[in-house]
């Protein structure tokens, strides 16, 4: 059913795509888009292209809080573990303290990596919003490209300026090809 | 790139401006990416149907061996009451230190920003997991009851019994289980732009479909690759201390304890020491024979492997030294326990395994000094492999000949291994490269991505259009 639709062009449009054939004419592009006031745009590379997040705009990820808070959480669990297996049979070997936090230090270590690891890692796919089944680039026939040696820049529907006839010329003005307008 | 260059010519030039390209004879972007995913996509080579069905039937000598061991019992080893560790834990501290050299390449290397790494991380990667997985088998099945493995983790109980986490075996337990884990997270987190071009390019809907699940809906957004880079460094960030960690924690097993031979401060370091050693070598082994397989030595240059020979001589010559410091202190030191262990290591019954680590580990990897033997590589290949007998003879030598004689003379022993014990040996070999095989053959083992954004074309600012900086 949704296909159908999709194919009618009944369902709303997600925004307007151009394939780029280099890295430097994707990043020119973006940052003249960006210079005309486009927000919602974004750009879909084989490679992190140097310079791209600049280009589009982009604020600083938050994965480095995800991680932080999921190094706290080991270092502060593990500590917690240790303190209580002490206490829950304690142990007198030639009076030496019972909860002997020296001795636990490697533990500390590893579960702080391990718990940071691990969220670094949900993390990412959470902030990311992968996996993923379906995404309206993907409708474009020209996407298989994208993952080998193409370029593809997205302005979304959503931004304030949208305007699929003025997008599209900009877009092909900037040196695009395949220009079309992709629905979700 | 336009024109040809000599890679051996100008290889490890001071100038970096006439160093080797890191990618030769692959002008585009899909050229690379053809040259790996035509790996993944061919059909299947009857080379590697051959050595599958050979390295499979090892894997089976080593599920037979494990069968008769726990049904039989720990006995069927050549253990005994002296030496209760033997080819078991030479075993497992060998395996564990061949995973070494995937994190250092994959986390250390990236830190240092040597952008050489991204030809042979993928793979160093895999070979980490598999290397780990090989050598957590040994202390599982050492512990004898088996199915009781899970009373290694602190899980509560009725008796409020917990492990003892004063003792470095549970350290052990905890740093190789994260260091496994933490090294398969990596290691996917980087395949993930990679199994986007296998899925695009797929010719069937099974292969789409397959590789689709494992891609996550892959699509290269730059407000993916933005956080994806950042999650990376921070994995390689966790990551560095981690590899440091691992060994030292497996030395630990050793330096806690009070026997001599075992019981020095020198040990951390140098078990990270030869752990990387030994790593590179098994890297080197498995990519000479890789790269002329499958035709992939315009991503793994021979300046990849020559800049992994350099790392050999670094690190073997750290471990020769380790091991005349070990004896100077041992002298020096004035203890009669500790000369006499390493005495006896040298002129003892075990005389011809120190002589072989020695000759191996400290002599014959000098020979990567000379520049032909480090760029050829056939001799590269021969060294990788006497390596990696010296580094196994390493872990024997501390481990056996520490143990066979202690304090008490009446209860010195000489080990011998049985059948089960070089069955266990040899099987773990076919789990290691089964494993490798597989992955060589279902999963991209270069990555492709990595290798894209380093080539000269990658660079913005290379072409003619000049971007606006604004």
């Amino acid at each position: 059913m949704d296909e159908l639709k999709r194919e009618a062009g009944v369902t709303p449009a997600y925004g307007t795509v151009g394939i780029f054939d280099t890295p430097g004419a994707i990043l020119a592009a973006a940052t003249e888009l960006r210079d005309a006031g486009y927000v919602e745009i974004d750009a879909l590379t084989p490679f992190p292209v140097h310079g791209m997040e600049r280009g589009l705009g982009l604020r600083p990820s938050k994965i480095p809080w995800i991680s932080l808070a999921g190094a706290a959480f080991g270092l502060g669990g593990m500590f917690w573990l240790s303190y209580y297996v002490s206490w829950d049979y304690p142990f007198n070997i030639s009076g030496k303290p019972v909860f002997s936090w020296q001795a636990y230090v490697p533990l500390f270590f590893e579960l702080m990596v391990l718990f940071c690891a691990f969220a670094t890692f949900f993390g990412l796919w959470g902030l990311l919003r992968l996996p993923t089944y379906w995404h309206p680039t993907m409708t474009h026939p020209r996407f298989p490209e994208i993952s080998d040696d193409h370029f593809m820049l997205l302005v979304e529907a959503r931004d304030k300026q949208y305007d699929s006839a003025k997008v599209k010329a900009l877009l092909e003005k900037l040196g695009a090809h395949d220009v079309m307008e992709v629905h979700s | 790139m336009a024109t040809e260059v000599d890679a051996s010519a100008v290889n490890g030039a001071d100038d970096p401006g006439r160093r080797a390209p890191l990618v030769l004879g692959l002008p585009t972007f899909n050229s690379v990416t053809e040259t790996v995913s035509r790996i993944v996509e061919r059909k299947t080579p009857t080379g590697w149907a051959i050595l599958t069905t050979f390295t499979f039937a090892l894997l089976l000598v080593l599920l037979g061996s494990l069968a008769n061991l726990v049904g039989t019992g720990i006995g069927i080893w050549g253990l005994n009451n002296t030496i209760a560790w033997a080819w078991d834990i030479t075993g497992f501290v060998f395996w564990i230190g061949i995973g070494h050299a995937g994190t250092l390449i994959s986390a250390i290397l990236y830190l240092f920003r040597q952008r050489w790494r991204t030809g042979i991380n993928r793979a160093a990667e895999a070979m980490t997991l598999f290397a780990v997985a090989a050598a957590l088998l040994y202390p599982t099945f050492h512990v004898g009851r088996v199915w009781f493995i899970y009373w290694v983790f602190p899980i509560p109980n009725q008796m409020s019994i917990w492990p003892n986490f004063r003792s470095p075996l549970l350290w052990d337990v905890f740093a190789v289980s994260t260091y496994g884990t933490v090294s398969l997270l990596f290691w996917y987190v980087g395949l993930v732009p990679d199994l986007a071009p296998i899925r695009d390019r797929a010719q069937s809907k099974i292969k789409a479909i397959a590789y689709g699940i494992f891609a996550l809906g892959w699509r290269g957004s730059t407000r993916h690759w933005q956080s994806y880079e950042r999650a990376y460094l921070i994995l390689a960030g966790i990551s560095t201390p981690l590899v440091l960690s691992v060994h030292s924690i497996v030395s630990f097993d050793f330096a806690v304890s009070i026997l001599p031979g075992w019981h020095t401060t020198i040990f951390p370091p140098y078990f990270v020491a030869g752990a990387i050693f030994s790593g590179f070598a098994m890297v080197l082994t498995l990519m000479i024979l890789a790269r002329s397989a499958y035709k992939i030595e315009g991503l793994v240059t021979t300046r990849h492997l020559e800049n992994m020979c350099k790392i050999i001589i670094a690190t073997g010559t750290m471990v020769g030294y380790a091991y005349g410091m070990e004896f100077f202190i041992a002298w020096y030191s004035g203890n009669d326990y500790e000369f006499f262990t390493f005495m006896n290591r040298a002129l003892g019954p075990y005389a011809w395994a120190y002589w072989t680590m020695i000759s191996c580990n400290v002599l014959f990897p000098q020979l990567f000094w000379f520049k032909a033997i480090r760029t050829n590589p056939v001799t590269i290949f021969i060294l990788s492999i006497v390596i990696n007998i010296g580094m196994w003879f390493e872990r024997f030598v501390i481990i056996v000949t520490s143990l066979h004689r202690d304090y008490m003379p009446s209860s010195w022993s000489y080990f011998k291994p049985t059948i089960w014990d070089i069955g266990v040996f040899v099987g773990t070999f076919g789990l290691f490269f089964t494993l490798f095989l597989v992955f060589i053959r279902f999963l991209p083992s270069v990555a492709i991505a990595e290798v894209k954004a380093i080539m000269p074309a990658a660079d913005p600012h290379a072409g003619h259009v000049e971007p606006h900086h604004g």
